[in-house]
């Protein structure tokens, strides 16, 4: 397979494992780009990438750009604070005036889940979702994927636990999608009030008990506690979250072999992870953020040399 | 329709001698020159050359690498293409570089790769040298300095350069497109 079986990314649930693998392949190659005394390679050149993050966004918003400039595509940026979102205009209207202005491609990040898909089908222009609301987080998910399989060699029969706010976060599901088609085992772990009703039907166990899930695992996945999106008190208090959910050198230490430790960021430091944890050697924290930009090179790449 | 052979077995070995012995005449021991092939194919040229240098100049190291012109390709949208290993592990800045590939046809192919090498500096110069060169049929400026053979063919064949290591067999044939 040479090319994406789809004209956009939506999400994961979307993907082929095909697509799946020719994306984390293809950043290889880009990942080897960005580390030359050059790291610009000409072949978005021709190409113009509007991105319109509806909602606050650091890493990704830089991850993308930066890729996006090392591809060498003209790059337009829009914030949904200052702008005529903020006057009543609607969402569709929005990008038609932006693709107006000859986009070929959009990458957006919404709050509401599906704002991609609905997009997708009203505008002629390819979408990347950059998360929309707690639905998918698809670039998240492949960047994960390829620090693994960086990591460890292989994705396939390895065990991930995805500990913490299962409920709040698009890169939990997006993650279960990504992991399982390439055929590895996914363990959420968290407060039961953090974790999804119906979430063994993604085929995924639920483990209640912190040890129990970093015993099982190969790899941990440490999420953030999104307290923007929680409306009600999910658990009594922080405090009590960390002592019971919070990832420290202790127990890490205390474990019966060495796992690997991942945050999707920004990192709630003392909270679900510590500092001593997020520091250390089993942590690959950083080389997610490095290989963020390499598979978002990749993803807009791939996207752009579908033709038609 | 059963494809025309252009060059195999002892020919082709001399073929590829001479080309190496076109070269020491002019990079003398190499000390300062590079050779970087052509992904995918023009890799198994470099590299059997490489190793052909080595047993004449007797096991002197000689600069070699691999570099993959996908991302600098002016077709990739026209195109479905799959990138390959870049594996160049040293400098090119001021070495005397030799670009490999197998066959130059349109010539788009060797413009992709000037523009790539640029990537790993700046070369003091850099040479040419194809196996097979389809004459006549250039889309851009660029000519080898050393050819294995030059062949007249038309757009709609196929020169086609297989290798022990991929294919069974080292030989050059040309093929009619059905």
């Amino acid at each position: 397979m040479s090319h994406l079986s789809v004209n956009h990314l939506l999400g994961i649930k979307y993907l082929s494992k095909n697509d799946i693998e020719l994306i984390l392949s293809t950043a290889i190659n880009f990942k080897e780009v960005i580390n030359r005394p050059i790291k610009k390679v000409p072949s978005l050149r021709d190409i113009t990438i509007a991105n319109l993050f509806f909602e606050n966004s650091t890493r990704t918003k830089l991850s993308f750009e930066l890729a996006q400039k090392r591809l060498s595509a003209d790059v337009i940026n829009f914030s949904a604070s200052g702008s005529s979102v903020k006057k009543g205009e609607t969402l569709v209207d929005t990008v038609n005036n932006i693709l107006a202005m000859k986009v070929d491609m959009v990458v957006m990040r919404h709050s509401s889940p599906g704002a991609a898909v609905y997009l997708s089908k009203k505008v002629n222009s390819k979408i990347i979702n950059a998360g929309d609301g707690a639905h998918e987080h698809p670039t998240q998910a492949l960047l994960d994927a390829f620090s693994i399989q960086e990591k460890l060699g292989e994705i396939k029969g390895k065990k991930i636990a995805i500990i913490g706010d299962i409920l709040h976060s698009r890169v939990a599901l997006s993650n279960i999608f990504c992991l399982q088609k390439l055929g590895a085992k996914v363990k959420v772990c968290g407060p039961l009030t953090l974790i999804p009703k119906h979430i063994e039907s993604l085929g995924v166990e639920v483990e209640l008990d912190l040890r129990k899930a970093l015993e099982w695992c190969d790899v941990a996945n440490m999420l953030r506690i999104q307290l923007e999106r929680q409306e009600i008190k999910y658990f009594p208090s922080l405090r009590e979250y960390t002592m019971l959910y919070g990832l420290n050198k202790e127990i890490l230490d205390s474990l019966s072999k060495e796992i690997v430790v991942m945050h999707p960021g920004p990192i709630n430091r003392g909270v679900e992870i510590t500092s001593d944890v997020a520091d250390s050697k089993q942590s690959i924290i950083l080389d997610q953020v490095e290989n963020g930009v390499a598979v978002r090179m990749a993803v807009m790449f791939l996207l752009a040399g579908r033709q038609g | 329709m059963k494809p025309k052979v252009l060059l195999e077995k002892i020919q082709f070995d001399v073929t590829i001698k001479r080309l190496c012995h076109q070269l020491i005449e002019v990079h003398d021991d190499f000390k300062n020159s590079a050779i970087i092939g052509l992904q995918p194919r023009g890799v198994f040229l470099a590299n059997r050359i490489n190793k052909e240098l080595q047993i004449i100049l007797k096991n002197k190291k000689i600069n070699c690498g691999g570099l993959d012109i996908t991302f600098y390709r002016d077709d990739f949208r026209k195109k479905e293409l799959i990138p390959n290993r870049t594996t160049i592990d040293f400098t090119i800045e001021d070495k005397n570089v030799v670009l490999i590939d197998d066959v130059l046809f349109t010539g788009r192919t060797i413009r992709a790769g000037l523009d790539a090498m640029l990537a790993f500096g700046r070369p003091k110069d850099v040479e040419l040298l194809v196996l097979v060169d389809r004459r006549f049929s250039r889309h851009v400026p660029i000519q080898a300095k050393y050819t294995g053979m030059i062949i007249d063919s038309i757009d709609s064949q196929n020169v086609r350069v297989e290798w022990k290591e991929l294919d069974g067999k080292d030989r050059v044939t040309l093929l009619d497109k059905s």
